[in-house]
């Protein structure tokens, strides 16, 4: 983890560690998981909230949990862009992660599989396997997304591969 | 062109019609024929007709004739059996269409292909798709040339992502259908070959595997497409895919020091042609039953390096199913281990009896390994006193380390789900 900006670490520090290895097929043992999950995701969007640090808003999609749908922003020169965010909750998690997908800029960057999954091989695969399970879906969004957006939204903005929606520069994030 | 073809003939028909001397229709007819020569060679489709039974008979008409060949050369005793074969493909890429259009012209019996991925340009490095296909599902383009090659191969095409609990859903029910073969034991096919890019499709694969005890090989190409691979995997047997986890490294990257160069791997139609070939020509010994079927083998094309080597199942493997089936290949062992002994003692037979050497002047005598390894793992096991080992040793870590977990479930999901959507508004 050496590298990571002080403010990730101490971030990722707060939000609680998993610990039921179980994916979707696995009956009982996933709902367990599935509540882990969703103390985690609850506890981190508490600390963004109070951290002034909201940046994205996520639920799942289906009863079983392993769909997951929301938004995601990002603040570049004081505007405001957000993203439809969606993944899957893959048969093998967790020791595979979740694809993370930004449909709207599927295509508009290098750095980005078909169907909008944001590229996460080099700087966060490897940190997931090492924890494997104690890391979930709110590790995923701290570890996976926020840096893929941090990098990558300032050089799209800023080639005029993504232009801002004025209209929605006032509140959206009700 | 041939709807204008058509229209050209008619014109001349209704033209030929007008004329009522017979001396001026004979150009007409002429002309009639010359379109009708060309709309044939634009047709070329003549699709050869499926065979019933395949023929070792060499006529420059019988597409088996080269394979059946095999039989004559004594390589294969029986090739026809290739027909009760099926194989599944997953991932028809680079490796995967190839590997599926060399078993196609090898007669095989059914092939099952999944992917969910389309035909681009940027495929056009590699073999065996058009730029025509572009758009396309890669498992229509492969079905509609395919079934041109080889009508005789049952074809089933699942455009899905086997990573998805749906797609994974159907990948293994699809595996599990009998209906090509009703007596066959176990799954409904031979094997399953792995064809994708990714750690995650394969890691499906090798679930599905596992718990279906179903032989794999997974074949892969390297991101910088000068080196590849392929593996057998028997579930039990030899390690599963999840037995030896890639090795990770962290490389210690932040958000300001993200590559820029891009997800974009290389990849060269030579190398992607060798694995399929070597794939498939595993497949072939391993469905035929001739040579030896290599259990790992490596190209590297800078030094033209093939490195083989048997990897072992580990006995701590994180995957629940890949332990199952080790724990049933363990149980199953004195029964192998009489059929071995029961073979080379039959084949022995059939050797003259005859002593090897006339003379044993150094008193030279065989002593049977197995015994050997019981002494050694007794004497090496023991410890002088008052000594014991800080780690378990590595057969007897079953204890999973979740037990601490049940204090978690006072939580109720729906009132968590609630939480997070008030969280959310």
């Amino acid at each position: 983890m050496e590298g990571w900006d002080p403010n990730t670490k101490s971030t990722l520090t707060q939000i609680p560690l998993l610990t039921i290895k179980a994916g979707p097929r696995d009956g009982a043992a996933w709902t367990q998981r599935l509540k882990e999950e969703y103390k985690a995701l609850i506890a981190y969007t508490q600390m963004n909230k109070s951290n002034d640090n909201d940046w994205f808003r996520i639920s799942a999609a289906n009863p079983e949990g392993t769909r997951w749908t929301g938004k995601c922003w990002y603040v570049h020169n004081l505007l405001k862009y957000e993203f439809d965010l969606q993944f899957d909750i893959p048969v093998t998690y967790p020791t595979t992660a979740p694809e993370l997908e930004l449909p709207q800029i599927d295509g508009k960057t290098q750095k980005m599989y078909r169907g909008g999954k944001i590229c996460l091989t080099v700087h966060f695969k490897p940190l997931w396997a090492k924890n494997c399970p104690r890391f979930g879906i709110a590790h995923a969004l701290c570890l996976g997304l926020a840096p893929w957006l941090a990098a990558e939204i300032p050089i799209l903005v800023d080639s005029g591969m993504i232009k801002h929606k004025d209209d929605a520069t006032t509140s959206t994030d009700s | 062109m041939e709807e204008e073809l058509k229209e050209v003939l008619k014109e001349l028909n209704s033209l030929k019609q007008s004329f009522t001397d017979p001396s001026h229709r004979a150009p007409i007819d002429k002309i009639q024929l010359h379109v009708e020569r060309i709309a044939n060679l634009g047709n070329s489709g003549v699709r050869r007709s499926k065979v019933k039974d395949m023929s070792a008979e060499v006529v420059d008409s019988n597409p088996y004739s080269r394979l059946m060949a095999l039989q004559r050369m004594g390589i294969v005793e029986n090739y026809e059996r290739i027909r009760d074969f099926s194989v599944a493909i997953v991932g028809v890429g680079g490796v995967g269409s190839v590997a599926a259009e060399m078993l196609t012209r090898c007669g095989i019996g059914r092939l099952l292909l999944y992917d969910y991925d389309k035909v681009e340009l940027a495929n056009m490095n590699r073999l065996f798709f058009r730029p025509e296909q572009v758009n396309m599902t890669k498992t229509d383009a492969a079905v509609q040339t395919l079934s041109d090659i080889n009508p005789d191969v049952v074809l089933e095409s699942y455009t899905l992502n086997i990573t998805t609990v749906q797609g994974f859903d159907t990948f293994v029910s699809s595996l599990k259908n009998k209906s090509f073969r009703p007596n066959k034991e176990g799954s409904g096919v031979d094997l399953v070959l792995s064809c994708v890019d990714n750690y995650e499709a394969r890691m499906a694969v090798n679930q599905g595997c596992n718990e279906l005890n179903q032989t794999w090989m997974e074949s892969g190409v390297s991101e910088d497409a000068v080196s590849g691979h392929i593996q057998l995997l028997i579930p039990g047997e030899t390690a599963c895919f999840a037995c030896a986890p890639p090795l990770v490294v962290a490389s210690g990257v932040d958000e300001r020091t993200l590559k820029r160069e891009g997800v974009c791997a290389a990849s060269l139609p030579t190398t992607m042609g060798v694995i399929a070939g070597l794939l498939v020509q595993n497949t072939l010994k391993f469905l035929l039953n001739f040579g030896l079927v290599s259990p790992y083998l490596g190209y590297n094309s800078l030094k033209d390096f093939f490195p083989t080597m048997e990897m072992k199942p580990n006995p701590q493997c994180s995957n629940g199913a890949c332990m199952e089936r080790q724990k049933e290949y363990l149980i199953l062992k004195p029964a192998r281990d009489a059929a071995a002994k029961a073979k080379m003692e039959a084949e022995t037979s059939l050797v003259v009896e005859a002593p090897l050497h006339l003379d044993n002047e150094w008193s030279i005598s065989v002593v049977d390994e197995s015994e050997l390894d019981k002494v050694d793992a007794k004497t090496s096991d023991a410890l002088p006193d008052g000594l014991i080992r800080e780690l378990p040793s590595a057969d007897d870590y079953q204890t999973q380390p979740n037990e601490a977990s049940a204090s978690s479930n006072i939580d109720d999901l729906e009132d968590l789900r609630k939480q997070l959507e008030a969280l959310n508004g």
